[in-house]
């Protein structure tokens, strides 16, 4: 703020205040030239104004508020670039890139603690040290417990339930199973693996999901409904066996390359198995030609900036016991 | 006791006020009935038929805009050109520029109830209607204050009266405003984006968003209350020094205080505070008003056992005087980051809502319908008295089951484990809401009822034989 803008600010503010000031001591002085409890002596359509003093606890009242809002104007940052005594400010006020956010946290958490630390002051960097101080131990402890022995902890399961809850129930459901677009994570159907390093390396890094329409193979319109047959007959369906036949012509066009020769997939991109009758997309005829018409995209956010490791270490642990209890039905 | 004598020679213009006057009616049960509508959407969201135009999202602003625009500005055209025509001793200046206003407003309202339900909106809270509508509002207010001013220059009085300050205060903050807020760059007829970005567009727009609030939902209705408190009650107003004090400081200070709306968000520390520190400073000035009112029935508390047209004024002022200090309450940084987002604002805008501007307007209604209509009184004061009821009861349901579970919500959304993670999920704290979501429809369904039972006993006045509804004074000489 330019030191224009910090006057400006800083004069309309006090006139304002000292205006209030103002107004009640003139008003609480009769200058009316009329007794008090007496009527104005004007009459407006019959209703006359008595010039009664103004109650004494509503003065009271109203000088309070204002010595607090001086008080609070002189400890906070208020008045135009005054900072406040107290050297508070909500979070870094003037960052603005993620680079000078994280520059300034860690100023923040140097200076934590020490008396003149002027970080420590910035409330947002303070809470998260503090959140960080109490919570980081249990989830350290986690961390350092491999995951295969993780997911025979209750105490870890329930902490990774309540964190999917929060940050993964958004997208993928409140009860894991997914939608439309979002992997059913109970299924134990996995599009990128699901061993517990392969879950973790998902999480951690995010997964960039995409078919280009057909496959951006050189498949006519005309193809697609064979095509779609032949994906229905690979899931083992009822099916049309020569539309399948002529689809399985088309399958060999280059479908192979991710899907694989069988239509099982291939984790290292993505590609779904054709075959496990789990469908993202949905597994009606439609749903398949439209998916391989137009192709599919899908994004899973990196959350390891986001949560941090130790914690992604604990959701992994969650999200591969949630596939366990189906297996053991 | 009620006295409609009108000095010699003047001749007052009703035509224009008792167009808004009915007006109010219809358009208050319009707006409300939506407002029932979409909060029986909250717990039984079928009831938008999959129907793209009675989605929440679009009959919530419709809600809105139809109980602050179409109802309450209303009714403040109608009071405000009856109380500066009696309290000046003169005709409305520019006749047909008063009669302009009046089917101007009208056509600005319909144009908001076709596009709101199209989806046609500019995105900003309070101020949805697209520019060509801004642009028309912008004119219809503007002839308003040639009128209401102009009718005070030619005023026969030596004074102006107290409630023509605030009336005139209101008139002209809401045009810079509704003018500052609206300022955007067209796309086409019914698109535009706002001409500014990021903080500062949140805080021009919260800047109108309050001021909306603290001018025309406040400084206005406190200009109705001054002329049809006294009035009813038969009283002097109870201190000139006090409303000289609570006028000037509410104007001056309630300017400031729209950066409560954004504690606690990108815009910067200082703001919030000034914000925060103003609001709160404010808080003795409103209640002056609320002092001025109730204090002018000394003398005549009496009167609230006989007559229910008082006794909506006065409750109206407690509930005044109730969010006027929830008000600055909630714009304590500490109490905000409770309150924000939850149902307790929800609670804290109807109990101004329902409880002050809904209730004063129909008090002052039910005063002015019989003199503008030539009688002495309502149809059924039995009636008024019904509805009375009603409205206080469905006011109390919905602020009390919104401040419960909107404090509930701001609880549970802050829970926190022993881990550090947050004990309960968003989706939790919704379900936990449902019956109270079912309580404040219950509260909405009273108020309406008693807008159609004020409908019936209106329609029954109007339609009334000369004479035949004497006031209770003529009728007991009689």
């Amino acid at each position: 703020m330019s030191s224009f803008w910090s006057i400006w600010i800083t004069v309309l503010t006090l006139l304002v205040i000292v205006g209030c000031v103002f107004l009640l001591v003139v008003c609480n002085r009769n200058d009316t030239g009329i007794k008090e409890g007496e009527s104005m002596g004007h009459s407006f359509d019959g209703i006359e104004e008595m010039n009664n003093p103004l109650p004494k606890w509503w003065n009271y009242m109203f000088y309070v508020t204002i010595v607090f809002g001086i008080i609070y104007l002189l400890l906070y940052p208020g008045l135009g670039n005054f900072k406040g005594l107290l050297g508070w400010t909500s979070a870094n006020q003037s960052v603005t890139t993620i680079a000078e956010s994280k520059a300034a946290f860690e100023k923040s958490e140097a200076a934590y603690g020490s008396e003149q630390g002027d970080g420590s002051f910035v409330q947002y960097d303070r809470e998260v040290i503090q959140a960080n101080e109490r919570f980081g131990p249990i989830f350290d402890a986690f961390a350092k417990t491999p995951l295969e022995e993780l997911v025979k902890n209750e105490d870890a399961l329930k902490v990774g339930g309540r964190l999917y809850l929060q940050n993964c129930a958004q997208c993928h459901g409140s009860d894991a199973r997914g939608g439309k677009g979002f992997p059913n994570l109970t299924d134990n159907a996995w599009l990128w693996g699901g061993e517990l390093a392969e879950i973790k390396t998902t999480i951690m890094n995010g997964r960039n999901g995409m078919m280009m329409p057909k496959g951006g193979l050189p498949i006519e319109d005309g193809e697609i409904n064979g095509l779609a047959e032949y994906v229905v007959s690979l899931s083992g369906r009822d099916h049309d066996a020569a539309l399948a036949a002529k689809g399985q012509a088309s399958f060999m066009k280059g479908c192979f390359a991710c899907h694989g020769m069988d239509g099982s997939g291939n984790k290292m991109l993505g590609a779904p198995n054709l075959k496990d009758n789990a469908w993202l997309y949905g597994g009606s005829r439609m749903a398949i030609a439209e998916s391989i018409q137009l192709g599919r995209s899908g994004v899973m956010p990196a959350w390891k900036d986001i949560l941090g490791e130790e914690k992604v270490h604990v959701i992994s642990a969650y999200v591969y016991s949630l596939s366990q209890k189906d297996e053991s039905k | 006791m009620m006295n409609h004598s009108q000095p010699v020679g003047a001749d007052y213009n009703y035509t224009v006020v008792r167009q808004f006057a009915l007006t109010t009616v219809l358009w208050g049960i319009v707006g409300m009935a939506v407002g029932v509508l979409i909060a029986a959407q909250l717990i039984w969201p079928q009831l938008n038929f999959d129907t793209p135009w009675l989605t929440y999202s679009r009959l919530r602003p419709l809600h809105t805009n139809a109980v602050i625009f179409a109802f309450g500005t209303s009714a403040l055209f109608a009071t405000s050109y009856y109380v500066v025509q009696r309290t000046c001793q003169t005709r409305l200046f520019a006749p047909k520029l008063a009669a302009f206003t009046f089917w101007g407003w009208q056509a600005i309202i319909l144009s908001a109830a076709i596009t709101l339900p199209l989806g046609i909106t500019s995105g900003k809270e309070y101020a949805e209607l697209e520019w060509p509508i801004d642009i028309a509002i912008t004119v219809v207010w503007v002839s308003y204050a040639i009128v209401f001013f102009g009718t005070i220059v030619k005023r026969k009085t030596s004074h102006i009266y107290v409630a023509n300050w605030f009336f005139g205060a209101f008139i002209i903050t809401v045009a810079v405003l509704h003018i500052v807020n609206s300022m955007a760059m067209p796309v086409n007829m019914f698109k535009s984006y706002s001409l500014y970005a990021g903080a500062v567009d949140a805080m021009v727009q919260w800047w109108y968003g309050h001021n909306a609030v603290g001018f025309l939902l406040t400084a206005g209705f406190l200009g109705m209350m001054y002329y049809f408190v006294p009035k009813q009650a038969g009283r002097p107003v109870y201190s000139y020094r006090l409303s000289i004090v609570h006028f000037w400081a509410l104007i001056a200070l309630y300017i400031w205080a729209g950066p409560h709306h954004l504690h606690y968000t990108a815009l910067p520390d200082w703001t919030q505070s000034l914000g925060m520190v103003m609001s709160l400073i404010l808080f003795a000035p409103s209640w002056g008003g609320m002092i001025n009112g109730i204090m002018t029935l000394s003398g005549a508390w009496h009167k609230l056992r006989t007559d229910p047209v008082l006794r909506f004024l006065v409750v109206s002022l407690s509930f005044y005087g109730m969010s006027t200090f929830e008000g600055p309450m909630m714009a304590i940084k500490t109490v905000n980051a409770l309150s924000h987002y939850t149902d307790w604002t929800v609670g804290h805008v109807h109990s101004g809502a329902l409880g002050w501007v809904a209730m004063v307007s129909i008090g002052s209604l039910y005063h002015l319908i019989p003199v503008l209509f030539g009688h002495g009184r309502m149809y059924s004061t039995s009636l008024v008295n019904v509805h009375f009821w009603l409205a206080t009861v469905g006011t109390v349901l919905y602020i009390v089951s919104m401040w419960i579970s909107g404090v509930m919500q701001g609880l549970m959304w802050r829970a926190v484990n022993s881990d550090g993670t947050l004990t309960y999920s968003f989706v939790e704290s919704l379900e936990a809401s449902y019956p109270f979501y079912f309580v404040r429809f219950l509260g909405g369904c009273f108020f309406v009822a008693g807008m159609l039972v004020m409908a019936y006993n209106v329609f029954r006045t109007v339609k009334a034989p000369k004479d035949s509804l004497p006031s209770l004074t003529e009728a007991k000489a009689a």
